[in-house]
């Protein structure tokens, strides 16, 4: 061993949970466990990767016809196709981010209950692995965007920053829901019908300027209405989300993930006996 | 604690690891909110205290601690707490009680093969076991070759693991851990797996890792390993520790302690494996104290789940000391254990004139091609009775540990 210090561990009935350091030491497992979950992913597989795009494409085509043709759904002054494409790009991705690392830790219980490593970095794979399937879907909405001879203004580099916004908000939503799933096996049948929920709470087969202005700083606590006003914003040019959205959002986001780190540490150093 | 003492690598005072037994491990949301109306009815009601979950101390009061360069033998039974300690020692689980402390990097080795991808190529899972085991990327890189090599994979490295024989996974999984080079290494049943001749190179590379000046615990239901590798061994029994010292010492105290011609084991999972065992004579009555000069049988009762195929089943004879005498497989005799579901009883039959007078141990073994599922040592502990037995006629006193009908000529010398 090259270090100078021989690292000391202190294992008590209270303070076993990983600190932030040794999650770091510990980042070539995360990179190492994305790269795994990408390498088998499609394994056998007929479709293979064309599944990232498969699924939003054809929920986009289904919401056009029935929202967009029939429904006559406003859509902000951008074709309907675009409109709802570019907000299934990010609903897909934090949907699959959510269910996967919601499933994560009692998926690798085996794991867990050989090997000592900081539990976290299990959710945290699971919702940087859909990040791909949503990069490959976002090349589908480059085409979707140039057949309606639709082109993103200025305000696209403002789309990392949305980007984030719904990486962390998968994470809090993964933290939460992977350390109940420990516990309570409920969360498996919850999940489909939360998601499903959550959609509909979500502005993606609809514009957020439905929702009346004084009550959209309450809308976007669902931090998902943000990102997805941000993205298509950014994207397709649709009217910015308010300041108050963002902050709504920022703030919700910040608290819950904060809120659910903390429950995670306190319920890590049990993972092993209860599942 | 005195954490003074300077070379003290890990420190264990009072450790204490309580489960809840009879229960689900998994709680559902709905027992969370029954026990929440019990409580609040309780309270209505002014009843006291809250309801007793019955529970079990899988580890109780454990002290001990190990200085660098140690390498450390954990003896015991099924259930003494030897596994639950190495979790606890490996932070894979919190205990109850008490406190250690560990200087210096630890690795454990608790399964090996663990996280093993069965897409994934010898290559690929290499890289991933590596880090899931604790090394960097760029330290696995630098021993890849060697790993490879002592797998004796080279060949097939480029090939998902699910088309490896399951010799070859096993011996890859132990390469990679092995190449661990940890201050501390926490090792449970390693050596159980392999054929004799890898599990003689497994042997040999702890060996090594022990006389690199780094420091073992090390679990093992293998008393000859043991006493080979451990420069002090640890006996628990029922979660306390016993006596700790020398191996030979210890090593003979808990085969001692055992003396017992029936074994009951609760089933534990659902694996194949030996609820019960006995030692009977030739009429199936229970034998406490078999004559030698009658055929010993070890009956055994073996649960086999469904799906069970290809389990396969041995008895291992140990002398006093815990040296292997001789083993004995259903396979030397071209049988095999049926598929399941069901239970199937197994009957073992030691030849007359075989074992001589003094303390001997059953181990029972069950295994597939994979893994140890389960192994009992010893299950089983008797002393022999020397009855009317012709070789002991002329001297009491034979070495030995076993009589093998020899033939003798002898004629004058041409």
């Amino acid at each position: 061993m090259t270090t100078a210090s021989t690292p000391v561990t202190v294992i008590t009935p209270s303070g076993n949970g990983a600190t932030w350091r040794e999650v770091w030491a510990y980042r070539e497992l995360l990179a190492f466990t994305v790269w795994r979950d990408l390498r088998v992913r499609y394994r056998q597989t007929a479709l293979g990767a064309a599944w990232a795009i498969i699924q939003p494409f054809t929920t986009m085509v289904v919401f056009s016809l029935f929202f967009g043709r029939l429904a006559g759904m406003p859509s902000d002054g951008v074709p309907y196709p675009v409109f709802s494409y570019a907000g299934l790009v990010p609903w897909t991705y934090f949907a699959s981010a959510v269910s996967q690392g919601a499933n994560s830790l009692v998926g690798s219980q085996n794991l867990l209950a050989k090997v000592y490593f900081p539990r976290i970095i299990v959710p945290l794979a699971a919702i940087v692995v859909p990040l791909v399937d949503a990069g490959v879907a976002l090349l589908m909405l480059a085409v979707v965007m140039a057949w309606y001879g639709v082109a993103p203004g200025i305000a696209v580099i403002w789309l990392p920053a949305f980007a984030a916004l719904a990486v962390l908000a998968s994470a809090a939503a993964s933290v939460w829901l992977s350390a109940l799933s420990v516990r309570y096996r409920d969360v498996r049948f919850v999940l489909p019908f939360l998601i499903q929920f959550w959609l509909f709470v979500t502005p993606v087969a609809y514009p957020s300027s439905l929702v009346p202005d004084e009550w959209r700083w309450l809308y976007a606590l669902n931090p998902m209405a943000t990102v997805i006003d941000g993205v298509r914003w950014g994207l397709v040019g649709t009217p910015p989300p308010t300041l108050a959205m963002i902050a709504a959002s920022s703030l919700a986001v910040t608290v819950t993930l904060a809120l659910g780190l903390r429950y995670f540490r306190r319920m890590e150093r049990v993972f092993a006996d209860v599942l | 604690m005195s954490s003074s003492r300077g070379d003290h690598v890990i420190e264990v005072a009072g450790l204490g690891k309580q489960y809840r037994l009879g229960q689900l491990p998994a709680e559902h949301l709905r027992d969370r909110i029954v026990e929440g109306v019990q409580a609040a009815v309780r309270a209505v009601s002014r009843s006291t205290g809250p309801v007793s979950v019955p529970t079990v101390w899988a580890l109780r009061d454990v002290s001990f601690s190990v200085a660098r360069g140690e390498v450390v033998g954990i003896v015991g039974g099924n259930g003494a707490g030897k596994s639950t300690l190495l979790k606890v020692l490996s932070r894979i689980t919190a205990p109850t009680e008490g406190r250690a402390e560990i200087r210096g990097r630890v690795g454990s080795l608790l399964e090996v093969g663990t996280g093993f991808h069965p897409d994934l190529t010898g290559r690929e899972n290499v890289l991933l076991n590596g880090a899931i085991l604790g090394m960097t990327r760029a330290e696995i890189l630098r021993k890849f070759d060697a790993i490879v090599e002592f797998a004796e994979v080279a060949r097939f490295i480029d090939t998902p693991v699910k088309y490896y024989s399951s010799g070859m996974y096993v011996r890859l999984a132990f390469a990679v851990a092995a190449h661990l080079e940890p201050e501390i290494l926490i090792v449970d049943e390693v050596l159980a797996v392999g054929d004799a001749r890898f599990q003689a190179k497994c042997l040999g590379k702890l060996d090594e890792v022990a006389r690199g000046g780094r420091t073992v615990l090390f679990v093992s239901h293998n008393m000859a390993a043991v006493q080979r590798l451990c420069t002090r061994a640890l006996l628990l029994d029922q979660g306390r520790i016993v006596c700790t010292g020398e191996p030979r010492t210890v090593v003979s105290r808990y085969l001692s302690g055992e003396g017992r011609i029936r074994y009951v084991a609760a089933l534990i999972g659902d694996a194949p494996q030996v609820v019960e065992a006995e030692v009977v004579d030739v009429h199936g009555h229970p034998a406490p104290r078999p004559r030698i000069t009658e055929p010993i049988v070890v009956r055994m009762q073996v649960h086999l789940p469904a799906g069970s195929a290809g389990t396969r089943l041995g008895i291992g004879v140990l002398g006093a000391d815990g040296v292997q005498v001789f083993t004995t497989n259903l396979d030397d005799v071209g049988l095999r254990l049926p598929a399941g579901p069901g239970t199937v009883r197994a009957d073992v039959t030691i030849p007359a004139d075989t074992l001589l007078t003094g303390d001997y141990h059953v181990a029972t073994c069950v295994w597939n091609d994979l893994d140890i599922l389960d192994l009992q040592e010893p299950a089983l502990s008797f002393s022999t009775d020397p009855g009317a037995s012709a070789l002991y006629q002329r001297s009491t006193d034979r070495k030995g540990l076993v009589h093998v009908a020899c033939a003798w000529s002898v004629e004058p010398r041409a």
